[in-house]
């Protein structure tokens, strides 16, 4: 058998470059200190290599070291962001805008937000991810505090348009969040440039550690404040108590560091190897769908729906090589396809049919040749096995058969 | 999520994948499920009307990998059962045996329903008295 393991879901976490792992390693042993020890060397080793992470990660994003707050990744950074703005600000409104692609973080924090007595509208999407601009604009209100809008979106890699955005929630003087953990180290991230004024991100998305992440909090032209949301020793300037994780965030520095000076190369090469393996797949197989906007997409995403095939089944083909995921309910807990991808207005079909492959900066030319292979070997499998597939095939139209639903 | 040495080795190797002549008589064929619901089970059986025996069984799935290892499965019990031993297939007998997971028994109730849908069809076709009852209808 094949013994193959081939990486192609880099959204769903990214491996630790070896030279971020080399990074963090003194700091395990020969430098253990509590960077808020503030009266031996071991506390100012540590408290040195922290400021320095924060350096280079303020750096990669264009904003001041003390806007980074350090948090466990970006889910706190998103319930930070959400319900410490919702509770700092909650006298001038109780109203938060985002949209119904965002990731579970963030429309969960507003679900809780919402029985805290707060008002969340959740907008629908265009047909292609990104958010309507008129609709936004209309959706504001003079309770309106915030609006929360994700960089890049997980799934289909939709790039939003931030900067009119940013302009929008300018002139109506509202706050504006976004989830940026797809974005930041893959493509040019400038939060102040846009008017992003809260910014969630981690370092596992970017070749860093897991358990570490960090929110963008504008300090300046507005100074954001938010409540925060862990209590205790009064870290990260009061927004947000514990003990730093002191290799996490030299490591989650370094990735960043790395992140600022190959982005552009990676990007390119990605985007090639991506555009690669979408071409040779809808050019090899018949009935394949783009999800999402291709002109606004991240450079190493791209996700595919092949009709009449279903997400889990088909990853069961190639799964012992290839790795993978899909919108399939088959692989979520809920057993219902992927929101996300229904909120583009997919059919539920189309969404059980999709396939996310999100490539990285280990992906290898020949991989891609690998899994365009496997890919079109396992559709072509699953189609012979498909009633609906020959059922299209008889030319019979799917729609006008009344299914025994359960 | 791990499978199970029996869902993959049905999902590598199905048994009776294909399709039988629907029109003809001694056909029986289940359609059940909906592409929205993320699975399509058709099971067809071919029955022997001296002896009422099921002489061959086919299938064909849209599904997961689960879905897909019950309907083989249930195509290989179906062979050479009478119509009324068929009927008595549970789904639970498919849950058992492909040892699924509390998330993927649906796929065995689809099994049963298609096993049930098919014999349905066939008498039916043949204007024998129905004793087939489905479970989700």
């Amino acid at each position: 058998m094949d013994n193959r393991l081939i990486y192609l879901d880099n959204n769903a976490t990214t491996p630790t470059d070896p030279r971020v792992v080399d990074t963090m390693l003194p700091y395990f042993y020969q430098h253990p200190g509590n960077a808020a020890s503030r009266n031996h060397p071991f506390g100012w080793t540590a408290e040195e290599a922290v400021d320095y992470a924060r350096e280079q990660i303020a750096n990669l994003i264009s904003v001041e070291s003390k806007e980074i707050i350090f948090t466990s990744g970006a889910t706190e950074s998103d319930n930070l962001a959400l319900k410490g703005v919702f509770e700092m600000y909650r006298r001038k409104g109780n109203h938060i805008i985002t949209l119904k692609t965002e990731h579970k973080a963030v429309l969960d924090s507003c679900g809780k937000i919402e029985k805290m007595g707060g008002e969340v509208t959740y907008l629908d999407v265009n047909y292609d991810g990104t958010v309507d601009l008129a609709k936004l604009e209309a959706a504001i209100k003079p309770s309106t505090i915030l609006v929360s809008v994700m960089w890049a979106n997980n799934e289909t890699g939709v790039i939003q348009p931030m900067k009119e955005i940013g302009e929008i929630c300018a002139k109506h003087g509202v706050l504006l969040m976004s989830d940026a953990t797809q974005a930041v180290g893959k493509i040019p991230v400038n939060p102040k440039e846009v008017g992003v004024h809260l910014m969630a991100f981690s370092a596992h998305k970017m070749y860093g550690p897991k358990g570490v992440g960090a929110l963008f909090v504008n300090r300046k032209k507005p100074r954001v404040k938010v409540t925060a949301q862990m209590d205790g020793g009064g870290h990260e300037r009061g927004m947000r108590s514990g003990t730093l994780n002191v290799p996490g965030i030299v490591g989650f520095g370094k990735a960043a560091e790395i992140a600022g000076q190959e982005m552009a190369q990676d990007s390119e090469r990605l985007s090639k190897l991506r555009d690669k393996l979408q071409k040779q797949l809808m050019d090899r197989l018949e009935e394949v769908y783009v999800n999402g906007n291709e002109g606004h997409r991240m450079p190493h995403v791209t996700n595919l729906s092949f009709k009449h095939v279903e997400g889990e089944g088909l990853m069961m083909t190639f799964n012992q090589n290839i790795a993978v995921s899909s919108g399939s309910a088959c692989t979520s807990a809920s057993l219902e396809p992927s929101y996300v991808l229904v909120a583009l207005g997919l059919g539920d079909d189309l969404a059980h049919s999709s396939i996310r492959f999100s490539l990285g900066r280990f992906t290898t030319d020949e991989e891609i040749d690998y899994a365009v292979e496997a890919l079109v070997k396992g559709v072509n499998h699953m189609r012979e096995l498909s009633p609906i597939w020959e059922m299209y095939k008889e030319g019979i139209d799917l729609d006008s058969v009344i299914w025994a639903e359960h | 999520m791990a499978y199970s040495e029996k869902v993959l080795e049905h999902f590598k190797h199905p048994r009776n994948v294909g399709t039988l002549d629907k029109s003809k008589k001694t056909v029986g064929t289940g359609l059940v499920g909906a592409p929205e619901c993320g699975d399509v089970m058709r099971l067809q059986i071919e029955v022997d009307p001296s002896s009422n025996q099921i002489v061959d069984a086919k299938f064909k799935t849209f599904g997961c990998g689960s879905a897909i290892a019950s309907s083989s499965l249930a195509t290989e019990w179906l062979k050479g059962k009478t119509i009324d031993e068929a009927l008595s297939i549970d789904n639970m007998d498919i849950v058992e045996e492909l040892a699924l997971p509390p998330v993927k028994i649906h796929c065995s109730v689809l099994a049963e329903d298609a096993i049930k849908g098919a014999i349905k069809d066939y008498q039916e076709k043949n204007g024998i008295e129905i004793t087939a009852k489905l479970a989700t209808h």
